[in-house]
C-alpha cells in the first residue's frame, strides 16, 4: 500500500505570536514543529503500513527550515520524503499550496493520502481538501477511525453531536481529527535512521510549473487580539457585593 | 569551535523532553511520595531506545554518541531525577563495563538484552566498609573448578532488586589490595544471591537502592569480567564514564528547578509587582542561569571527550560531575528560596528537586573524591 502524508511545519502551539515591522507574523525565535494534526496523519499512515506493508512518503511544501518537520516524520518511521521548495512564494494562498502539492503527489504512486484536518497556525482547513480536489479523488474530513478492506475504506468522522460512517473507494484522501490515534514518539533509533532517508527537494519548475502560480487571495492585514483588561474588585460585605456582581454581570458584561 | 548541537541532538532533546513532560512528569511527585520504582516508565524508555543509546548497533544499541546520552539523562532528570539515574546506572554502570571489558561471548550474551531494555542492569562496588576507598572490599570470590564462589554483601545499589544483570566486584587476594579485586557478571535469581535492606532515602526516592547479599553464590568462570585482579581498574573506568551520567542528571535537576523558579518569579506579585522585577530575585536568577550554563558546557565537553578520547575521560568527567552537582545544589536551594513558603511544601516540585540534588554530590564518587581525581590528573604531567 502506498501512502502519502502531507505535512506542514507550524509554530509550536506555545509560541508567542508577534507582528514584525511589515505587519506580518514574525517567526523570530519561534520553535517550529510538525503541525500536531499532521502528526495524527503520520501515525495513521504508519499503522496502515504496519498492517498492510508498503511505503509511506511525506510530502511537504515549505522552505529549508521545513526539513526539520520532515525529519521528525521520517524519525517516526516514514520511509522517504519530497519537499517542494516554495520559499519564493511568500504570499502563497491555500489554492497555490494545494496546486503545488497536487503536482508533487501526482508524480508518486498512492492509494491513500493523509493529512491533518487543520494547521494550528492559520487554521484554514483548506489545503488538504483542495489537494484531493486537484487530484480528482474523494476526501473525508476529520476522521476518528479508518479501516481498509481491499480497495474500500471505511472512515468514521465527527459530525455535530455524533458520528458518521463513510465508505469510499481508494484512492482517497482523509484528514485526521484529534482522537484518531496517539502519535508515537520518534525513537532514538528512528532519529538516527532518519538522516539516512531520502528527502527529494524539488523546485516549482521540477514539478512542471512553467511560471509561479499567482495567489487568488491576499491577507493585507494581521492584528493581535486586544489584551485583556484587568479584573474588577467589588468591595463591601458579601451580600451587597453579590448583588452588585449580579447587576454588573447582567447590565455591563451582559453575561446573564 | 562550534557550540551548536547537531540536528540529531536537537531532535533527541525534543523527543525526550516531550516524553518526560507527558509521561514522567504527572506521576513524579506520587512516585517520590510512595518510593515507587518507575518500572512502567523504564519500559517505555526502553521502547524509545533510551536503554542503549551509546552502545553499538551490532549489540542492539542505538549507536549514538555520549552527547545524546547526556541530553537524555539531563532531560529525564529535569522532570524526574530518579528516572534519570535509573537509565544512567543501567547504561553506564552495567552495560558499559561489559562493552569495555567483556569478552565477545559476554557482549553477545548480555548487551542486546541490556541495550533493548529487555533486561535492567545494576552495579555493585560499594560496601559498608568500602565507600570512597574500594580497598576495603570484603566481599570475596574464590575459584572452585570452573566456578567462582562469592560471599559478602554490597550496599546502596541503584536499581537493586529490580535489575536482572549485576556487575559486582569481589576481593580474590586480600594481600594484593586493590590489585586483588575482580569483577563478575551476576544474574538475578542465582542461588544464594538475595536482597537485603531497601534504603529509605532523602531524595531520588523512587529510585530503588538495595543491599545485595551473597551467600555461597556460584557463578560460572566465564562470568569473570576482564581478568582476575582487574576489578578495581574496571570499576574506576566504569565510574569515569558513569560520572557523565550523574553530571547530566545534576544538570537536569538544576535546569528543572531554575525553570520553576523563573516562571514563579514572573507571576508572583509582591509589593505591587512581580518579584522578578526585584533586583534581589534577579540576581538569584542570574546566578542560577550562570551556574547552569557553565555546568552544561563542562558536561557536554566531558561527553565530547568520551566520544573522541582526545583527553582523559576521568579528568573531564570528574570536573563535569563536581561542578554540575554543586551547581544543582546551589540552584535548587535558591529555587526553593524564590518560591518561599510554597517552595518548602510538597505542592511544588522544587522541594523534591532540592532533595534529589544532594545525592549527585555523593554517589559515583563524592565531590571530595572528584577533586582527588582532578588533582591526580593535573599533577601527573
Amino acid at each position: 500500500m502506498n501512502i502519502i502524508v502531507s505535512v506542514k511545519q507550524t509554530f509550536d502551539t506555545e509560541a508567542k505570536i508577534a507582528l514584525n515591522a511589515e505587519g506580518k507574523i514574525s517567526d523570530d525565535g519561534v520553535t517550529l514543529v510538525i503541525n500536531p494534526y499532521d502528526e495524527f496523519a503520520v501515525e495513521e499512515a504508519l499503522k496502515l503500513k504496519e498492517k498492510f506493508g508498503g511505503e509511506v512518503t511525506v510530502v511537504c511544501a515549505g522552505g529549508e527550515k521545513a526539513q526539520e518537520a520532515i525529519r521528525t516524520a521520517l524519525a517516526m518511521g516514514c520511509d522517504k520524503a519530497v519537499r517542494v521548495d516554495i520559499s519564493g512564494l511568500e504570499d502563497a494562498d491555500e489554492w497555490v499550496v494545494a496546486e503545488v502539492l497536487a503536482k508533487a503527489v501526482s508524480e508518486l504512486p498512492y492509494d491513500i493520502v493523509l493529512s491533518g484536518r487543520i494547521a494550528v497556525d492559520d487554521g484554514s482547513s483548506q489545503v488538504a481538501v483542495r489537494l484531493a480536489e486537484a487530484l480528482g479523488i474523494p476526501s473525508v474530513s476529520s476522521i476518528l477511525k479508518l479501516e481498509i478492506e481491499g480497495d474500500t475504506a471505511t472512515a468514521t468522522r465527527e459530525i455535530d453531536g455524533g458520528a458518521e460512517v463513510i465508505e469510499v473507494k481508494l484512492p482517497a484522501l482523509f484528514t485526521a481529527q484529534k482522537g484518531l490515534n496517539e502519535p508515537r514518539y520518534p525513537s532514538m533509533m528512528g532519529i538516527m535512521k532518519a538522516k539516512k532517508k531520502e528527502i527529494a527537494t524539488k523546485g516549482l519548475a521540477d514539478i512542471g510549473f512553467g511560471e509561479v502560480p499567482a495567489a487568488k487571495m491576499s491577507a493585507p492585514k494581521y492584528s493581535l487580539p486586544t489584551s485583556r483588561a484587568g479584573g474588577k474588585m467589588i468591595p463591601g460585605d458579601a451580600t451587597e457585593a453579590t448583588k452588585e456582581l449580579a447587576r454588573l454581570l447582567r447590565e455591563e458584561a451582559k453575561a446573564i | 569551535m562550534n557550540f551548536e548541537l547537531n540536528e540529531d541532538h536537537i531532535m533527541m532533546r525534543k523527543m525526550v523532553r516531550d516524553f518526560a513532560e507527558k509521561e514522567a512528569g504527572p506521576g513524579a511527585e506520587e512516585r517520590d511520595e510512595n518510593e515507587e520504582f518507575p518500572m512502567e516508565l523504564w519500559k517505555k524508555c526502553a521502547e524509545l531506545g533510551l536503554a542503549g543509546i551509546t552502545f553499538p548497533e551490532e549489540y542492539g544499541g542505538v549507536g549514538a554518541d555520549y552527547i545524546s546520552y547526556a541530553i537524555t539523562v539531563e532531560e529525564l532528570s529535569r522532570v524526574d531525577a530518579a528516572l534519570g539515574v535509573t537509565i544512567s546506572a543501567h547504561s553506564s554502570l552495567c552495560a558499559n563495563p561489559i562493552l569495555l571489558f567483556g569478552s565477545e561471548e559476554q557482549k553477545q550474551k548480555y548487551l542486546p538484552a541490556l541495550a533493548s531494555g529487555e533486561k535492567l542492569g545494576a552495579f555493585g562496588l560499594t560496601e559498608s566498609m568500602a565507600g570512597s576507598d574500594a580497598s576495603g572490599t570484603r566481599t570475596t570470590a574464590t575459584r572452585e573448578g570452573d566456578e567462582y564462589v562469592i560471599n559478602g554483601s554490597k550496599v546502596f545499589i541503584t536499581n537493586g532488586y529490580h535489575a536482572d544483570v549485576y556487575v559486582v566486584t569481589a576481593q580474590m587476594d586480600k594481600s594484593k589490595g586493590n590489585k586483588g579485586i575482580a569483577a563478575f557478571i551476576l544474574e538475578k535469581d542465582t542461588p544464594g544471591f538475595t536482597f537485603g535492606k531497601k534504603e529509605k532515602k532523602m531524595g531520588i526516592r523512587s529510585s530503588a537502592t538495595y543491599e545485595l547479599v551473597f551467600e555461597n553464590v556460584r557463578i560460572p568462570a566465564e562470568n569473570l569480567l576482564g581478568e582476575e585482579g582487574q576489578g578495581f581498574k574496571i570499576a574506576m573506568t566504569t565510574l569515569d564514564y558513569g560520572r557523565i551520567g550523574i553530571a547530566s542528571q545534576a544538570l537536569g535537576i538544576a535546569q528543572g528547578a531554575y525553570e520553576q523558579a523563573l516562571n514563579y518569579a514572573k507571576e508572583r506579585v509582591q509589593f505591587g509587582k512581580p518579584i522578578s522585577a526585584l533586583q534581589a530575585i534577579q540576581f538569584k536568577l542570574a546566578d542560577m542561569a550562570l551556574q547552569i550554563e557553565a555546568a552544561r558546557l563542562l558536561v557536554y565537553q566531558a561527553a565530547f571527550v568520551a566520544n573522541e578520547h582526545t583527553f582523559p575521560v576521568s579528568k573531564y568527567a570528574a570536573m563535569a560531575k563536581v561542578f554540575a552537582s554543586e551547581a544543582a545544589n546551589k540552584v535548587t536551594t535558591q529555587a526553593v528560596q524564590i518560591l518561599g513558603g510554597y517552595g518548602y511544601t510538597r505542592d511544588y516540585p522544587v522541594e523534591r528537586m532540592m532533595r534529589d540534588a544532594k545525592i549527585t554530590e555523593i554517589y559515583e564518587g563524592t565531590s571530595e573524591i572528584q577533586r582527588v581525581v582532578i588533582a591526580a590528573n593535573i599533577l601527573k604531567d
